[in-house]
């Protein structure tokens, strides 16, 4: 396999505040990579420091061959990006789009008809060339997204968020075509989220919080680290450290649930509760999700950030722009 | 080559989005016309002009002011959409192109003063509603100072917009600068008139000399009787009564060199701009 991305000590600091501290990993070509974090972590600064848009503090980025910051354009034309917010015009139909896009990104003339042609049926738009892009659905909004990163041959294809704000229906679909286009065509994917089922569907995570990654791996592989099935049982006060002492676990308390791991969940049950006769009043057994893999590496669950004047921008833009969703 | 492409990417986005955009349209050019037929009529029979020269009547006197504002108000607005743009529009495809970012700001500059300059072209025609006759040159003339106007203005837009991030501060742009803009041009008081003070902030505004070229164009093609039998044309009255204050080719040089400033400032703002 060969690498397409290597990012070594990326810094980005706003002032004081830094957005991004030190962050290092690599991209295998035809890999789904996925950058897990909640808003403010540092995802979008990374993306926006791999595209281009942002300069780092200090580190540096190769992307397919050419450094981010002494070779902006040819990293550019070697990128396809959708963005977290719609960047399409409402006013326009999508042939226009991707007819402008070839424009900027000197798809030659020759081609254009062919290639337009295979990303809109790629995406499965073909049908809806010549329709006004405010006439379409949020999903298809996406769709017409990701079709136009596509268009000039991308190595790598930049997904910001791109499910926010879709059905989770649409959510598959578009996960769908991802999936597609990465077997077809090969191309690489980076994308952010901060769904944690959506994470699953990527190759490699990054966990990140801080500006820090916490953890690089598979999804299986990052699950496997939190220690076997977690136990969550609700019983009498005092059970926390009777529990931690009887068997050698950490219990956390998460609400009035005390949470803690053990190797083989559905044979712990019947011991747990020979144990501790009348103490407990209930016991689940769950399979470790990616949550839960967040929460032990970051000590709490994946939050959302106050609003700051851009969501209520994006707020506004989803009112005013965002049509059916 | 591939700048010029990029460029005129950007421009052909402006102009196919001015052409779907209808409602637009009727309001950039519905707001000029409104100040012309409810303030000028108004004002014009209500009032008259100080020291007003013979053959001159309010409504002539403001009507290319008129065009001034629509000029002024749509460039300003295409300049600003930037804001907007970078975050939920094609802009921020834009950006992430291999393109530079001052052929990105040359685009939008263009595109903003083709559609201002078409606006304008609709109102002139509707110059014999003021009295004011047209000819081709006339029209072809008055589309040209519209788009030199209208460049300024733009990049103006643009230069400020690039740096700021909410919509809320246009507004504040939109009262504390454009509207003394458009007020001290000269398009709805004469420069002369008005108190000393006040010339001078008028001197100053780039826009006074827009209106000064095209007033002094737009009236180049009409006479008036003056009293039977006599007639003079309208652009000697106007001067001699100091409502056109300098040569043409002064007016456009003026406004160029505020053009290539202004452009010259919208293009390093926007380029600097994260």
């Amino acid at each position: 396999m060969t690498e397409v991305i290597r990012v070594e000590g990326l810094v980005k600091r706003f002032g004081d505040f830094t957005a991004v501290d030190g962050v290092s990993f690599t991209v295998q070509q035809g890999e789904i990579f996925g950058f897990l974090g909640p808003n403010g972590a540092g995802k979008s600064t990374t993306i926006k420091i791999l595209s281009t848009l942002l300069k780092p503090t200090s580190g540096t980025a190769i992307l397919a061959g050419y450094d981010v910051v002494r070779q902006p354009n040819e990293v550019r034309q070697s990128i396809g990006m959708v963005f977290q917010d719609p960047a399409l015009d409402n006013r326009l139909t999508a042939e226009e789009h991707l007819i402008l896009h070839a424009m900027l990104y000197n798809v030659p003339r020759s081609v254009l008809a062919e290639r337009i042609d295979q990303v809109l049926k790629m995406v499965g738009l073909a049908d809806r060339r010549k329709s006004l892009v405010r006439t379409f659905s949020g999903g298809m909004r996406r769709r017409l997204e990701i079709a136009r990163g596509l268009l000039h041959h991308p190595k790598v294809l930049f997904l910001d968020e791109p499910t926010v704000g879709l059905d989770p229906q649409t959510r598959a679909a578009i996960w769908e075509h991802v999936r597609r286009l990465r077997d077809e065509i090969g191309v690489t994917v980076f994308m952010t989220t901060h769904y944690m089922d959506e994470a699953e569907n990527c190759d490699r995570i990054a966990i990140i919080d801080h500006g820090k990654i916490q953890a690089i791996d598979t999804p299986a592989a990052l699950k496997r680290r939190i220690g076997g099935d977690l136990i969550i049982v609700t019983g009498d006060p005092g059970l926390q450290e009777d529990l931690a002492a009887r068997y050698g676990v950490e219990v956390r308390r998460v609400g009035n649930e005390l949470h803690f791991q053990v190797a083989a969940g559905a044979e712990f049950v019947p011991r747990v509760v020979a144990d501790f006769p009348g103490r407990i009043r209930s016991i689940q057994v769950k399979q470790p999700s990616l949550d839960d893999v967040f929460l032990q590496l970051t000590g709490r669950a994946i939050r959302d950030e106050e609003a700051s004047e851009l969501d209520l921008m994006r707020q506004h833009a989803r009112r005013v722009w965002g049509g059916r969703r | 080559m591939h700048v010029a492409r990029a460029i005129y990417t950007i421009w052909l986005r402006e102009f196919k989005v001015f052409v779907r955009e209808r409602s637009r349209i009727v309001g950039m050019i519905g707001q000029p016309l409104l100040y012309l037929l409810i303030v000028g009529t108004g004002i014009s029979s209500g009032m008259s002009l100080n020291n007003a020269p013979g053959g001159m009547d309010y409504l002539k006197f403001m009507y290319p002011g008129i065009i001034g504002m629509s000029v002024l108000f749509t460039s300003i607005f295409s300049g600003a959409s930037i804001i907007w743009d970078r975050e939920f529009g094609f802009l921020k495809e834009v950006l992430v192109a291999p393109v530079p970012r001052w052929a990105v700001a040359v685009g939008k500059i263009l595109g903003g003063a083709t559609v201002a300059s078409i606006q304008s072209a609709i109102l002139a025609a509707l110059a014999p509603v003021a009295g004011i006759s047209l000819s081709v040159g006339v029209m072809v003339k008055l589309l040209l100072l519209s788009f030199l106007t209208s460049l300024a203005v733009t990049s103006l837009g643009v230069a400020i917009a690039a740096r700021m991030e909410s919509m809320q501060g246009f507004q504040m742009i939109m009262n504390f600068l454009v509207m003394p803009l458009y007020f001290l041009s000269g398009g709805m008081f004469p420069v002369q008139s008005a108190p000393a003070w006040m010339q001078k902030l008028m001197l100053v505004d780039p826009l006074t000399y827009g209106v000064d070229a095209l007033r002094q164009v737009a009236f180049s093609h009409t006479t008036v009787e003056l009293a039977p039998g006599l007639s003079a044309p309208l652009v000697e009255i106007a001067r001699s009564g100091g409502l056109i204050r300098w040569d043409l080719g002064v007016d456009v040089a003026v406004m160029a060199a505020v053009t290539l400033v202004l452009a010259a400032a919208a293009a390093v703002s926007f380029s600097r701009a994260e």
